[in-house]
């Protein structure tokens, strides 16, 4: 590989990176507005309100950075880049057709489970790093969160990996079959949850629960460096949208799928994501203590089962 | 190994997007420091208390859970790549069994003794 293709497919893998979320952000402003009767985010720039996405953009730039004389200064401004690279390391390994795929490397299912994890050491740094109480607290519950939520991810990964034979994201794809969607069905609903729930999307969004701790960890920020919490709050979903279509529906597979396989995953990704969307408009928040028993009392166990149902079926069907 | 080169130049690539977006918040945003401002937020009201507060992390055995899981988790992965070899796949199916109810049982026992129950 000459080091003019590694340059472009960095660059390409970053333009990616810096367009999806927002077309997440944007199909959230427009979906939650239609569903939730709301006028606000369909009146700028006329058409359907297209231009609050800009808008939004240029009020972040303008406004005034502000370290707090009681934060942590390094941690507390290093802490959106840590908070936001994770995930753009782990969109460049997901394959998004039969030879689309920013980085080949071997063990794709592991990597991106171990990439997307950093992620939270973002807002830990963040609600430490603050010098704030609704911050710490905030982290704090994230970090809580994140321990009882990766859990059900990686059982439920383990469990597409063992049914593939494979731990690559493309031999995933490759070995997919339709009768995945019922066989691997209690660990596709556990990695959703869970996933909204590491996203701290709603109803999993304790972490940030405006109505008592504020924002969360992210109380002190302003300007860009808030913004680039959003953006990796957004970047997630398009990392787990694509990741679960990868895993769970057969990522580019379907009618003519050499020449329209990077379609089809983004069609199927776009379908996952405005379920997450979906989820925020139609559920509310739930309590810290009911999060914890859901993952460890139902997501867990059921994760468990799903494992041992994989194995039983590859070594009946051998 | 070509492609950890390309997951390299991912991570310079996302350096450099910080880096910028440093810049464009240097060339744009405003810049009026007042003490007011640099305080720490509580809802309006003068901060409370110094920076040191006890607390008690309730969460603890979550975290050891968790560890316990996680190595769990370790020797899942390597199991999806020998289950369909025709010598280990059925014994290695009963060894995981039994590994898996293991730490069902634990999980069970940790319930039954209330430890799931954020107190």
């Amino acid at each position: 590989m000459s080091a003019l293709e590694v340059v472009v497919r960095a660059l390409v893998t970053l333009v990616g990176f810096l367009v999806l979320p927002l077309i997440v952000g944007q199909t959230e402003h427009k979906v939650m507005a239609h569903m939730q009767g709301r006028l606000g985010p369909m009146y700028a720039g006329g058409f359907h309100g297209w231009a609050q996405l800009v808008a939004d953009g240029v009020k972040f730039v303008q406004k005034e950075d502000v370290t707090p004389a009681a934060a942590d200064r390094w941690v507390f401004r290093l802490a959106p880049a840590v908070a936001l690279i994770p995930y753009l390391v782990a969109i460049c390994v997901i394959p998004l057709g039969p030879h689309v795929v920013g980085a080949q490397v071997d063990a794709g299912a592991l990597f991106v489970v171990a990439v997307a994890g950093v992620g939270i050491l973002g807002t830990l740094m963040a609600g430490w790093a603050s010098a704030n109480k609704y911050s710490l607290l905030g982290a704090m519950r994230s970090a809580a969160q994140l321990l009882s939520y990766e859990l059900p991810i990686v059982l439920s990964v383990a469990s597409v990996a063992l049914a593939a034979g494979t731990l690559s994201l493309g031999g995933i794809v490759g070995q997919w079959s339709p009768w995945w969607l019922l066989w691997q069905l209690p660990g596709a609903v556990c990695f959703l949850t869970a996933a909204l729930a590491e996203l701290q999307r709603p109803p999993f969004d304790m972490p940030v629960a405006d109505s008592e701790i504020v924002f969360g960890a992210y109380t002190e920020y302003t300007g860009l460096r808030f913004a680039f919490f959003l953006l990796a709050e957004y970047a997630g979903i398009v990392v787990m949208s694509l990741f679960f279509t990868v895993l769970f529906l057969g990522g580019w597979r379907g009618p003519f799928a050499d020449q329209l396989g990077v379609v089809w995953t983004l069609l199927k990704g776009l379908l996952v994501a405005v379920v997450i969307i979906w989820f925020r408009v139609a559920w509310p928040r739930m309590r810290e203590d009911q999060l914890q028993r859901l993952a460890w009392v139902w997501l867990v166990p059921i994760a468990l089962f799903q494992v041992a149902l994989t194995g039983v079926g590859v070594v009946v069907r051998r | 190994m070509s492609g950890y080169v390309v997951v390299g130049a991912v991570v310079l690539s996302g350096i450099l997007l910080v880096m910028a977006a440093a810049l464009a918040r240097r060339l744009l945003a405003p810049r009026v420091v007042t003490a007011a401002k640099r305080t720490t937020y509580e809802s309006g009201v003068d901060p409370v208390g110094a920076d040191w507060a006890q607390t008690n992390v309730r969460y603890f055995v979550y975290a050891f859970l968790y560890v316990i899981f996680a190595v769990d988790a370790v020797y899942l992965f390597p199991w999806a790549t020998v289950i369909r070899d025709p010598q280990l796949g059925g014994a290695s199916l009963v060894e995981m069994g039994i590994f898996l109810l293991v730490l069902i049982i634990g999980l069970g026992h940790a319930a039954r003794r209330g430890l799931l129950r954020w107190m």
